[in-house]
């Protein structure tokens, strides 16, 4: 009884969020991250543990799990954030185009400016709307003047923010809403045309209709670029993801595609994570 | 019911002493502040005229102005300000973004905070035994540099300071775009505290354009105007000094202008730099 009363209801809000079944990459195609046995230390503590999972190309993975299960902190190890913060290591292997981006001699500014990320907050740059854009851009390209207006209202366009603030480029980045915000960091990481997108919760911070709009966003992101999202909404993972991984306590549970995992998890603790009986 | 209403009253009992004494407390503070300029406008009103920015310290009895205070005064504030704004910044830089790692950047700012402290007499005498015994004579670089090693430390720690409030995740964000740590601190992270390391470093020409100690040891004083920083020099903290001591009349009215200009010279400074700042980015 209780099953089916929760089984139906997840039928419902399926039918309701998704509008297109995903499709499955053909098999034996080259995943565009290979990531093989991951370990993750904060200091002493082992944050992930012997993680394995590839991420194919031109899809949407998404990584849910409760707080602290450590898919922020994989996300974090595909660009090498950690290096940031002493103390914080990882080894085993994350292969991007089939190279070790653990190895020490990984350039690790070269990497992210392969693969990009969005944060949970918004971070606009004390500087104008243009000057956010432009200063990734000019990180890694020698752009004249008209080059550079294109790029960056080609990349407001794709963050759906250009008719918004097409009047206003010499504004602060900062005196745009919270929404209006997170669409300009996403443009700010699209405009250095990564490989790679990784999605940190962009929208926690956000109300619905913002939501709304960076979901579309990824749809519409996905054709041309690899992404992952980490997400505490599991409604949006449904909804934007074509694989779903789950995390628990460092380890990955469970992998697959997002309409198996959501619909027919083959783990007892997924299930019970999504339908919410997690204890 | 009657409990709630109890408990209520006491809150706002409560309320209103703690509303009282922080009143007090700022009326106590500002009430000084305000006896302090009211003196001093009282006083030194009557010596604000043109001749006090045209004409140089005279001799007792005559007529005459500070303009060869305030001339020294602003180059050796000037040249200190120039020499400490870069090191102080970049050391404040440092502190904070560079040295998390070893034992360099705690013992710096350790250091760094014992210079903030110390009486700025004894960074007169230093300069003295070091500078000016050495080339035997008084000047204006001497006094600049006791000056900048006044301020530095005061640049170092609201540098540092400022830049540790820019959120870690500035840092985060200009760094996945794949941008080289000089450039994420300059461009982002020293941008976003643009405003507050400005004050620091306003803060530490406030604080140096009122000091009197390290100048008495360095610079000395100069009764003629002089343009020249490699010999004596006037300045408004010393002849303040000078004047206000002396049994005569119109050196004690010199004092008190030259007081006038100091603080307000200061205010100003404050009040520009507040409101250019404010709508900025």
């Amino acid at each position: 009884m209780m099953q089916s009363s929760v089984s139906t209801k997840r039928e419902m809000s399926f039918s309701h969020l998704r509008e297109e079944a995903t499709s499955a990459v053909a098999p034996g195609a080259e995943p565009k991250i290979k990531i093989r046995n991951l370990d993750f230390f904060y200091g002493s503590f082992q944050g992930l543990k012997h993680i394995d999972l590839d991420i194919q190309e031109g899809m949407v993975t998404a990584f849910i799990g409760p707080s602290g299960c450590g898919k922020s902190t994989l996300l974090r190890t595909l660009n090498r954030m950690y290096d940031l913060y002493p103390g914080q290591r990882a080894t085993g292997e994350i292969l991007l185009n089939g190279k070790n981006v653990l190895s020490p001699d990984q350039d690790v500014n070269a990497l992210r400016a392969k693969v990009g990320m969005v944060f949970q907050k918004p971070t606009p740059f004390p500087m104008s709307i243009y000057e956010n854009i432009a200063f990734g851009v000019r990180l890694y390209e020698n752009l004249s003047r008209a080059d550079m207006d294109n790029r960056v209202e080609w990349a407001l366009r794709k963050a759906a923010l250009w008719d918004e603030v097409k009047g206003k480029l010499n504004q602060s980045g900062l005196s745009l809403s919270g929404g209006q915000q997170q669409r300009l960091c996403i443009a700010r990481g699209v405009a250095v045309k990564p490989e790679v997108l990784l999605l940190d919760e962009p929208t926690s911070a956000l109300d619905p209709i913002s939501t709304a709009k960076v979901e579309e966003l990824v749809h519409e992101l996905k054709s041309e670029y690899t992404i992952a999202i980490v997400t505490h909404n599991m409604q949006q993972a449904a909804r934007v993801s074509d694989y779903t991984a789950y995390m628990y306590l460092g380890e990955l549970v469970e992998f697959g595609l997002t309409d198996e995992i959501f619909i027919k998890p083959k783990r007892k603790e997924t299930e019970d994570y999504i339908t919410g009986r997690f204890g | 019911m009657s409990d709630t209403t109890a408990l209520y009253r006491k809150r706002v009992r409560t309320n209103r002493i703690a509303l009282m004494c922080s009143l007090l407390a700022m009326l106590i503070g500002m009430s000084f502040l305000a006896w302090i300029m009211i003196v001093l406008l009282y006083k030194g009103f009557g010596a604000l005229s043109l001749s006090l920015f045209t004409q140089s310290t005279p001799a007792p009895g005559s007529d005459g102005g500070l303009f060869n205070a305030i001339l020294g005064s602003l180059m050796m504030v000037g040249v200190s300000t120039f020499i400490a704004t870069p090191i102080g910044i970049l050391a404040g830089v440092y502190l904070s973004e560079f040295g998390r790692k070893g034992w360099l950047a705690p013992t710096t700012r350790f250091i760094n905070d014992i210079l903030l402290s110390a009486p700025s007499i004894v960074i007169g005498v230093f300069i003295y035994a070091v500078y000016v015994a050495q080339v035997q004579h008084f000047s204006g670089w001497a006094g600049s540099l006791a000056l900048a090693l006044i301020a530095i430390p005061v640049v170092v720690r609201t540098t540092e300071n400022m830049l540790n409030l820019v959120p870690g995740s500035l840092r985060e964000a200009a760094s996945a775009l794949g941008a080289p740590r000089w450039k994420v601190v300059l461009h982002v992270v020293l941008r976003s505290a643009r405003a507050g390391v400005l004050t620091g470093i306003l803060l530490a020409i406030a604080r140096v354009s009122g000091e009197t100690a390290p100048l008495l040891f360095t610079a000395l004083n100069n009764q003629f105007t002089s343009y020249d920083l490699n010999g004596p020099m006037a300045n408004l903290p010393v002849v303040i000094f000078q004047f206000a001591m002396s049994p005569y009349e119109n050196w004690n009215s010199l004092a008190w202008g030259g007081a006038i200009l100091i603080t307000f010279g200061v205010l100003c400074l404050n009040i520009v730099v507040r409101t250019m700042f404010r709508k900025k980015i």
